[in-house]
């Protein structure tokens, strides 16, 4: 399902002394079956904007299309059917775990979308499997006996039940581990490569960023600054820096090399592809 | 340096601790045969999966919880005497993930006078106290502002101000950076440099970002409740396949180094910076 995003502006609080514009004019199109990144500062309006891809929040102004349908002219039983289409992980989702046992906690989301008893179970066992968890060790015990990492996988494995075809990840590593953040980000790539699932991480991990998306989506202040393609948006380290962020470490490493080596790419986002331009350039 | 260096901030004396069970649930050895010391003024990374006993670790060290084995000193006192109890908490102030949780007050200097009144200080050297602390973290300017209208990392140097104005000799942070963006990244650990630096407190640093410890004095790797390294970065870091065995990593340029090697380039294995990284490259 594509998301079109149409002169979007969001202001908070309009009227009032804490008047606060959030969003200004965004216009983008988040076509079906990408992998989009969004990175800007603390309070450059990321969150903002995807509460507004599920109708959390309504516009000030302009609107989103899902699937060519504009989200906000509809009435709030068909927006709720709409919003098991666009599944939305916030963060810390494991502070939203409620239920007795993983299974029910999963289970909520598709017993409220009215489905069968056979059909909520296989989706709960399908869901949990994806997120890399063994079903059978896991489906009986309470979620808040798991460790971080594990509850985590819970929490988005109850998003997940409601397959979505859009999934949208608000900074779903932080405070795990590597190896945490290896997993939860491996079964994400899988999750778009082979479910075809359009897929919008929000994170502060440039390095993240550089080795997953296809699209860029920067934002600050309100605004998107760019909107591209890893290669074009990481070379800008002047625009990125100013706007408080910043390019993957052998990014850096890339453009103090092209001192010496004039030939070497600076478009280089990960160990491996650096490790390759290095073994081409320099060892020749 | 040397000297005061040699001077004991905090020692670990053959620490377990259980968090203990109950009908439900089994008790949990979160820590077992802990030994460890730590320096006046040094500079000193924790590591570890979730779950390997950081953060039990570090509630330790300022007197949270108690051990159920074995002994934590710090700064010479025994938090198992109750009435040194409130001097470890002011010896070892803690700065904890989300700085949210930890702002107090509706105004920025208030928030960081909460520690001091509620510790009984006079109230000038309370302005005093907090008029330093906000210098230190470079954060003056925002003194009558509201906490919930800054940035991440301004926050968070808020709530290292609130630390600083109780006076410690010592603070520990527990993985301080997990929720910033890269600027509030760079803001915090350039604060954390600085106090350790400049005005020689011990800092234990507590984190899933490699790159923050490059340039601790030692690095203290735990696993499964037990410390199974114990080095400087270099030391540490050169270990890239058992680090990665316990779930953890290294630096990029590390990591990049230790690729390269493997290709048969003739690159050392103490790699930690982009600057060395290029040094070695442009030889």
């Amino acid at each position: 399902m594509p998301v079109e995003i149409k002169n979007l502006s969001h202001v908070y609080s309009e009227g009032s002394p804490f008047e606060f514009q959030a969003l200004k004019d965004i216009d983008i199109t988040i076509e079906d079956g990408s992998f989009v990144g969004i990175i800007g500062h603390t309070g450059s309006g990321k969150s903002t904007l995807i509460q507004h891809l599920n109708g959390l929040l309504t516009p000030t102004s302009g609107t989103v299309l899902v699937d060519g349908e504009d989200i906000f002219s509809k009435k709030k039983n068909e927006l709720i059917q709409l919003r098991h289409h666009i599944g939305l992980v916030f963060q810390y989702p494991e502070h939203q775990l409620f239920e007795e046992t993983v299974h029910k906690d999963v289970a909520f989301g598709p017993k409220n979308q009215g489905l069968s008893e056979d059909e909520i179970n296989q989706r709960v066992q399908q869901s949990i499997k994806m997120v890399g968890l063994n079903y059978d060790d896991v489906k009986d015990k309470s979620p808040f006996e798991l460790s971080g990492g594990q509850m985590r996988r819970v929490a988005i494995a109850g998003v997940l039940a409601m397959e979505p075809s859009v999934l949208i990840l608000d900074e779903p590593t932080a405070g795990l581990d590597p190896r945490g953040r290896e997993e939860i980000l491996a079964q994400i790539k899988y999750l778009h490569k082979k479910k075809k699932m359009t897929v919008i991480l929000v994170s502060h991990s440039m390095e993240d960023i550089g080795r997953l998306v296809e699209k860029i989506l920067v934002m600050n202040a309100g605004e998107v600054v760019f909107y591209d393609s890893p290669n074009r948006v990481f070379t800008e380290i002047e625009t990125l820096e100013r706007i408080g962020l910043a390019v993957p470490e052998v990014t850096y490493l890339m453009r103090k090399l092209k001192e010496k080596y004039p030939e070497i790419r600076e478009d280089i986002f990960t160990v491996a592809a650096a490790k390759d331009e290095i073994l081409k350039v320099i060892r020749g | 340096m040397t000297m005061e260096k040699k001077e004991k901030m905090i020692e670990v004396k053959d620490v377990c601790f259980v968090y203990p069970g109950n009908s439900e649930n089994k008790s949990v050895t979160a820590l077992s045969d802990i030994n460890l010391h730590i320096n006046k003024g040094e500079f000193v990374g924790i590591i570890g999966h979730n779950g390997s006993g950081k953060s039990t670790l570090s509630k330790l060290l300022n007197a949270i919880i108690f051990p159920t084995a074995g002994d934590v000193i710090i700064n010479g006192l025994n938090p198992k005497d109750h009435e040194h109890l409130w001097d470890i908490r002011q010896t070892a102030g803690m700065v904890f993930q989300n700085p949210d949780n930890q702002l107090v007050a509706t105004i920025v200097e208030e928030d960081v006078a909460f520690g001091p009144e509620n510790l009984g200080v006079p109230s000038l050297e309370i302005r005093e106290r907090v008029d330093r602390a906000l210098a230190t973290v470079d954060m003056q300017a925002y003194a009558h502002q509201k906490p919930h209208q800054l940035s991440g990392g301004q926050k968070q140097r808020i709530a290292i101000a609130g630390i600083l104005a109780m006076e410690p000799e010592c603070i520990i942070f527990d993985e301080p950076t997990a929720m910033l963006d890269p600027s509030g990244r760079r803001e915090v650990m350039e604060t954390i440099r600085k106090l350790n630096q400049e005005k020689n407190m011990t800092i234990i640093h507590i984190t899933h970002y490699m790159s923050e410890i490059i340039n601790a004095d030692r690095i203290i790797v735990l696993d499964a409740g037990k410390i199974v390294m114990e080095g400087t970065p270099v030391e540490i870091f050169k270990n890239v396949s058992a680090l990665k065995k316990i779930g953890l990593d290294v630096p990029q340029m590390t990591e990049l180094a230790y690729e390269l090697r493997k290709e048969g380039m003739n690159i050392k294995d103490s790699i930690l910076s982009i600057d060395e990284m290029v040094d070695a490259l442009c030889q």
